[in-house]
């Protein structure tokens, strides 16, 4: 078929900043195919510079609105590494816990109102009020049990407030945490309702072998630290982030592109999933068997499968620490530190993947030099190379120009990218 | 829409963002067992992070982020151009941000700090008054979802809106907190203006003063009081140019 057309889809709707997908078919062929990040830079990376150890993480968790918890947690985790500080166990589940808020509520966005519309062939969630009124519910509920989870944790949602170096500056009530848990009780069959759903709708088969990247620590599921590890059999220390992102700039992007052994990795639920499948809980398990979803999985649209059963691991991990936290005195939260000059890098699995900050400090404990690496610019040249790909197998099946760019706008937001976080 | 026994139709809105994390956005979903009443009263028009319909007929624009390149200042004023009130909204769009702390070194320094001196196009962080008249503003780090929606609803039913004027320090005590100035650590909630509900040293941190200065501060006093309580004076600098909200006096 001699057909000629462009897509170009400008400021992509439905995900987190601004991104711009360009397709080009030229005599039924593909000429171009390209992701580009045209959002605006902020340079974190120089804001930070001088500021002090105490306050950066309460800067750096600025870089995103979505996962500010995480990104004030590997600011922290950075510098308790560089200057030597142990915080207390409990102040590190309190800290666990305030991630899984954060990656629940985060998912929860992201499957029911910036995803599910598509698959529901609606602009938006707010159609889907009427027409699948439960669905948004059970949407709603989740989120809210996030933001909870967070605003119990670390004093809100977005941007957290008790978080610290050190440990944390308040734990939670034994009264608040009762409430979670009776929350998450009440809860639960939302998930399950939920669950139901999503095996209702059809993904996309499409298939891109790709090298997938994530936390591993061996022991449980990957939060906060570990190894860094692809499902290319490649394995580094924390501290070697480097090493497993080789950041490149392109001519059309002002957020970076990554790659490790091939020309593009991936970074996300999908990556922690393929790489981490054997220390999922039982019911994260019995979840993804019922999607037939196994590691390693080379479908990028089934990202959405494995958030959603990240959400099971979560709840089901959140439900244990706060019945660990309901028996502990919380008092031991915060470790005292002195301000020392060193160097570490902070990894943490954000809800959209491995994230590092690598931070310097002088002997006063001011930064000195900082480098944040987002998992969406981890992403960003694995969606670039799958659009290429997407687009010629859908030449290649004949379809439309307008069914073309609707593959490749959800191919995008599969990926939930987080694009003003990636251009920090 | 029915409010008061009158009919009313839905506002038209729009939410727009600059140079920003989108946090302030982000915090129009939360709240979630009052939103589906909110959204009832508004028609969204143009909400890119949240619909991929578009169309340019609003009434009500709610601009979030700071300004930092030259295509933000056109976009900008194409929306003050359309809206009938435009809000700023967020600590980016009031003030400038924690953007602005990338305005203390050169930009091209800046540039070639993180981009290795590729031609990225930056410059000095702008608040949304800079450039356009703005109505009204709704400072925060976040916004607090309340505050948006007090003043969303007062504005559609013609009602007074505005922010409370006297500082965190009133909520903070309402909160039975102890003083952060008694722990040794220096607070801006005595010049901070309130409508936060004291969350930071509810939480045991310092204000920043995200929301910027409460009306008729007494500031030389709260510049005694740290010095009174012998605490770094380099810290009140770090503390006070953190959302650039106190630039005005950090040289008095």
């Amino acid at each position: 078929m001699n057909v000629d057309f462009n897509i170009d889809v400008r400021h992509l709707t439905r995900v987190e900043g601004h991104g711009n997908i360009h397709i080009s078919v030229k005599n039924g062929k593909l000429a171009e195919a390209t992701w580009a990040v045209i959002e605006t830079p902020r340079f974190f990376e120089v804001m930070v510079k001088g500021v002090s150890a105490e306050r950066a993480p309460f800067l750096t968790s600025r870089i995103c609105g979505i996962c500010s918890i995480s990104h004030s947690l590997a600011s922290i985790r950075a510098l308790e590494r560089a200057m030597e500080i142990e915080p207390p166990e409990t102040a590190k589940i309190i800290r666990l816990l305030a991630m899984h808020g954060e990656t629940l509520s985060s998912h929860a966005l992201h499957l029911f109102f910036l995803a599910a519309p598509d698959f529901l062939n609606v602009p938006s969630a707010v159609p889907l009020m009427q027409s699948h009124p439960e669905i948004v519910e059970a949407g709603l509920m989740l989120k809210e049990l996030g933001n909870t989870l967070s605003i119990v944790t670390t004093g809100r949602a977005t941007h957290p407030v008790s978080l610290v170096l050190g440990g944390v500056s308040k734990a939670p009530s034994k009264q608040r945490l009762q409430e979670l848990k009776t929350m998450i009780a009440e809860r639960k069959p939302a998930l399950d309702r939920t669950t139901a759903f999503f095996r209702t709708l059809t993904l996309p088969d499409f298939v891109r072998e790709t090298e997938f990247i994530s936390l591993r620590n061996g022991t449980s599921y990957p939060y906060i630290g570990g190894d860094l590890v692809s499902t290319d059999g490649v394995v580094h220390d924390e501290n070697d982030y480097l090493l497993m992102t080789n950041e490149y700039l392109t001519e059309f992007s002002t957020s970076k592109f990554t790659k490790v052994s091939r020309q593009s990795s991936a970074a996300g639920s999908l990556a922690r999933f393929n790489n981490n499948y054997d220390l999922l809980g039982p019911r994260a398990r019995e979840a993804a068997a019922s999607f037939g979803l196994e590691p390693v999985c080379h479908n990028p649209f089934m990202n959405n499968v494995a958030q959603l059963i990240e959400c099971h691991q979560i709840i089901e991990e959140a439900e244990t620490i706060i019945d660990r936290l309901l028996d502990d005195d919380l008092l031991d939260i915060k470790a005292d530190y002195k301000p020392k000059a060193g160097a570490a890098t902070g990894a943490v699995e954000a809800p959209r993947g491995v994230l590092y900050h690598h931070i310097e400090t002088d002997e006063e404990g001011k930064v000195t030099k900082a480098d944040c690496i987002i998992p969406t610019t981890q992403n960003n040249a694995n969606i670039h190379y799958d659009l290429h790909a997407l687009a010629e197998q859908a030449l290649a099946e004949g379809k439309s120009e307008q069914e073309t760019e609707k593959l490749c706008v959800m191919l995008v937001r599969s990926y939930d990218p987080c694009i003003s976080c990636s251009v920090h | 829409m029915n409010h008061l026994g009158f009919e009313m139709d839905k506002v038209k809105i729009g939410s727009f963002d600059f140079t920003c994390c989108e946090g302030c956005q982000l915090q129009l979903a939360n709240k979630e067992s009052t939103l589906p009443d909110f959204l009832n009263l508004l028609d969204i028009r143009n909400f890119r992070e949240i619909s991929s319909e578009r169309h340019d007929d609003y009434d009500i624009a709610l601009v979030e982020g700071s300004i930092t390149r030259r295509d933000e200042i056109e976009r900008l004023k194409a929306i003050r151009a359309q809206a009938k009130i435009l809000i700023a909204f967020g600590a980016c769009a009031c003030f400038g941000g924690v953007n602005s702390l990338k305005n203390r070194i050169p930009q091209d320094e800046a540039i070639r700090e993180v981009y290795d001196g590729k031609a990225i196009e930056t410059m000095p962080s702008m608040k949304i008054s800079d450039i356009v008249h703005v109505d009204l503003s709704i400072p925060g780090c976040p916004v607090s979802k309340d505050e948006v929606e007090r003043i969303v609803v007062g504005v559609i039913t013609r009602s007074q809106v505005s922010l409370p004027k006297y500082p965190v320090c009133v909520d903070c005590k309402q909160r039975l907190n102890t003083c952060l100035f008694d722990l040794g650590e220096i607070c801006l909630g005595p010049i901070s203006r309130a409508g936060c509900d004291a969350v930071c040293p509810t939480g045991k941190t310092p204000c920043l003063g995200c929301r910027g200065p409460a009306d008729d501060i007494n500031f030389p006093s709260f510049k005694q009081l740290v010095i009174d309580k012998q605490l770094s004076t380099a810290d009140m600098r770090e503390k006070l140019s953190f959302y650039n909200g106190f630039v005005d006096y950090l040289d008095t």
